[in-house]
């Protein structure tokens, strides 16, 4: 081994620990947790008949175009997509059967928010909404990627796409939320999200994530047995969700994924943050390579255009 | 290093060859899809969906396709931090084919994007700046382009500065004598950016987390792909070095290339343990006894064929062996990259991918069009080395 490369190795290996030590306190991320008036929705198994009304009112509040056969007639969309942010499936093994409501999850710690570049998707700082705004949008996907749920959706069919997803119906909001007779902080009437509005048997309802979760509990308290492993799903889920679900069957018969109760960004962040936390580490390697080379290169001394690029 | 006073020399020659001819035809059939995309929406040419956002163009054309180009990163190392001033005749084609691959990656990537007309706001609106792993390759594939540019210029510099114009003269002495003084600062821009992007493509898949198959989900998955896209890198410019001798009748430098082979190999057979042994110590072996299970075998044994292949001496010295192994380490990685983008990526049974004949002739038209870009550029500037100094080659 010549001793300019020595010397490279070891001044690489500086820089390496560099980056090591720059990485290290990051390490450990803090679990997100949902804000104190985080606005959130919970859905009932036990309650809900499937009239599809949540999914048509979801499509007139939003304005979304609803899906047509070729005689014009509209059809009940199968599952959410660019123009569905709401949909009612129906899980059906013999005797077992459930409705069950797929919208945005409105994550603690969501995965579509962490993927996007410049905060298109984010989480409202005080509802926990997770909101678009399209003027920061390039049209990656990557939020799709990321969505453990399957819940974001793409134009594909539109040469001027946008990202679909459901927002809470935020755009009708006007005035603050107030706790009413219900028990639940609520918007006023026609404000609120509207599947949660025009559900006939409460099957859906809104509040606040706390009372959400109070809610559940008198539930699964009222209704021994009743409900999967007397909990609600979203809990604890992907690092909890502002949506709650309790279900008569397993979670994972009606789609709901087990997840693990760490939010999905936390791997990928936690080695993000630790790497360019304070940008350290980059610049440290930088350094070290920047030191590495021109010691090599007054090492060649001889001619001193030795390097690429220039003429030689 | 002081004994590698290369030359460079343009290739010269004719352009208009029925090779390059077949390589335009492409890469207009690929212009017209691309068109047709920007008229009608990504789904009127492809068959990506809201399961499979990302397809082909995002799985080849830019994770693979940047990794193809990390050729000028891999030899840079060598050469400039290792200091192995022998391998300094590959460093300029292989700084070329970076360029190319990373810049038509970027191509790639504008036509994948649905609001392609925003990517503009992403460097500048930094006070908006995510986490995101994504906005880390972002940014620093759009800084290495630029970098990569100036490390090239001076085959451009020297072409001009003989040259009948004088104010491109003048440019190009200023610029040779700025890269003279500036040249550590700009190389080691060359080799931080690659190290940052690479890995943080292995670290965007981590958020597809819970829907990526534990055989590819590793915390590892930066490092796996940082040293993967090194082991690419060393094959394409093996691969680069043994075509453009064939092609342009230059002295191929078996010597040179059995050494990076060998360094090839080192690289590979670490890689190769290294994946290996992250799924064991996972606890993850088990799910090898399944179909995807199956893929994956056949991804570590694509890359364990040429790493038995290299590690004899005799078979490394051997011209035909260095180019079949460079041939199956190339094959290896691009297939570990497809699988980790989309083959070990799950979003549910009922969702299916495959890409459509337009989606695919866009990717055909970009690779078409970067091998034309090449041809082009060694026979015009002065890039590939050997040749008669001073003279032009006609070819």
């Amino acid at each position: 081994m010549t001793p300019s490369r020595r010397t490279a190795l070891k001044v690489l290996a500086g820089g390496g620990c560099a980056a090591a030590a720059a990485a290290a306190p990051a390490l450990a991320r803090e679990p997100k947790v949902a804000p104190p008036g985080a606005m959130g929705m919970l859905y009932d198994t036990t309650r809900c008949i499937g009239c599809k009304a949540c999914v048509f009112a979801c499509q007139q509040a939003n304005g979304l175009e609803p899906e047509r056969d070729p005689s014009g007639l509209h059809l009940a969309p199968v599952d959410l997509g660019a123009r569905t942010k709401n949909v009612i499936k129906l899980y059906k093994d013999g005797p077992r059967m459930s409705y069950v409501k797929a919208q945005c999850m409105h994550c603690v710690d969501p995965a579509c928010a962490s993927a996007c570049m410049l905060h298109s998707l984010q989480k409202d700082p005080k509802t926990g909404v997770v909101h678009y705004d399209p003027s920061y949008c390039v049209g990656c996907r990557y939020c799709q990627m990321a969505c453990p749920f399957g819940v974001a959706k793409f134009e594909f069919e539109k040469a001027v796409p946008k990202i679909v997803k459901c927002e809470l119906c935020r755009h009708r909001v006007k005035g603050e939320a107030a706790k009413d007779r219900s028990g639940f902080t609520r918007y006023a009437s026609g404000e609120g999200p509207a599947c949660c509005e025009v559900c006939p048997r409460e099957a859906v309802v809104y509040g606040t994530r706390e009372e959400l979760i109070a809610e559940a509990a008198r539930r699964i308290e009222q209704n021994p047995g009743r409900y999967f492993e007397n909990r609600a799903y979203g809990l604890t889920e992907a690092g909890g969700t502002q949506v709650l679900y309790l279900s008569h069957l397993p979670f994972g018969l009606i789609g709901l994924p087990d997840l693990g109760a760490r939010g999905v960004p936390h791997v990928a962040y936690t080695i993000q943050e630790g790497i360019y936390k304070g940008f350290v580490a980059p610049v440290a390697l930088y350094g070290a390579l920047a030191v590495a080379m021109w010691r090599n290169r007054r090492g060649a001394a001889a001619p001193p255009a030795g390097g690429e690029g220039v003429p030689s | 290093m002081s004994s590698h006073a290369v030359v460079h020399t343009p290739v010269g020659g004719e352009l208009m060859t029925p090779f390059f001819r077949k390589l335009l035809f492409f890469v207009a059939l690929g212009a017209a899809a691309a068109l047709w995309r920007f008229a009608f929406g990504i789904g009127a040419v492809s068959n990506l969906n809201d399961g499979y956002p990302w397809g082909i163009w995002i799985a080849f054309d830019v994770v693979t396709g940047t990794a193809l180009g990390c050729g000028g990163y891999a030899v840079a190392l060598l050469v400039y931090v290792l200091n192995k001033g022998e391998y300094h005749p590959l460093v300029r084609p292989a700084v070329l084919t970076s360029l190319l691959g990373y810049g038509l990656a970027v191509l790639a990537v504008t036509i994948d994007l649905g609001r392609y007309w925003d990517l503009w706001k992403v460097p500048v609106f930094f006070w908006r700046w995510s986490g995101s792993p994504q906005l880390e390759v972002a940014l620093c594939v759009a800084a290495y382009v630029t970098v990569l540019l100036v490390e090239l210029s001076p085959a451009a510099f020297e072409k001009w500065k003989d040259g009948a114009h004088a104010g491109l003269r003048r440019l190009s002495e200023a610029g040779l004598r700025f890269m003279d003084k500036a040249l550590v600062w700009i190389l080691a821009l060359g080799m931080l950016l690659p190290t940052m992007h690479q890995s943080s493509l292995g670290t965007m898949m981590l958020l597809a987390g819970p829907r990526l198959h534990p055989l590819w989900f590793t915390p590892w998955l930066p490092f796996l792909f940082l040293v993967n896209c090194i082991v690419m890198g060393y094959a394409v410019v093996v691969l680069e070095a043994s075509w453009s001798a064939r092609e342009f009748g230059r002295p191929r430098e078996d010597a040179m290339l059995a050494k990076l082979s060998r360094v090839a190999f080192f690289v590979a057979a670490f890689w190769l343990a290294f994946r290996a042994l992250e799924v064991v110590v996972a606890g993850d072996l088990s799910l090898v006894a399944s179909p995807i299970g199956v893929v994956f075998l056949v991804e570590l044994a694509l890359a364990a064929l040429p790493v038995w292949w290299l590690s004899n001496d005799a078979r490394r010295a051997e011209a035909a062996y260095q180019v079949r192994s460079a041939l199956m380490l190339v094959l290896a990685g691009t297939v570990y990259r497809i699988n980790t983008y989309w083959i070990a990526f799950n979003p549910g049974p009922q969702w299916s991918y495959f890409p459509a004949v337009p989606e695919l002739l866009i990717t055909f038209g970009i690779v078409a069009l970067e091998i034309a870009l090449y041809l082009w550029a060694v026979r015009t500037f002065p890039i590939l080395a050997g040749g008669e100094a001073g003279a032009v080659a006609r070819g």
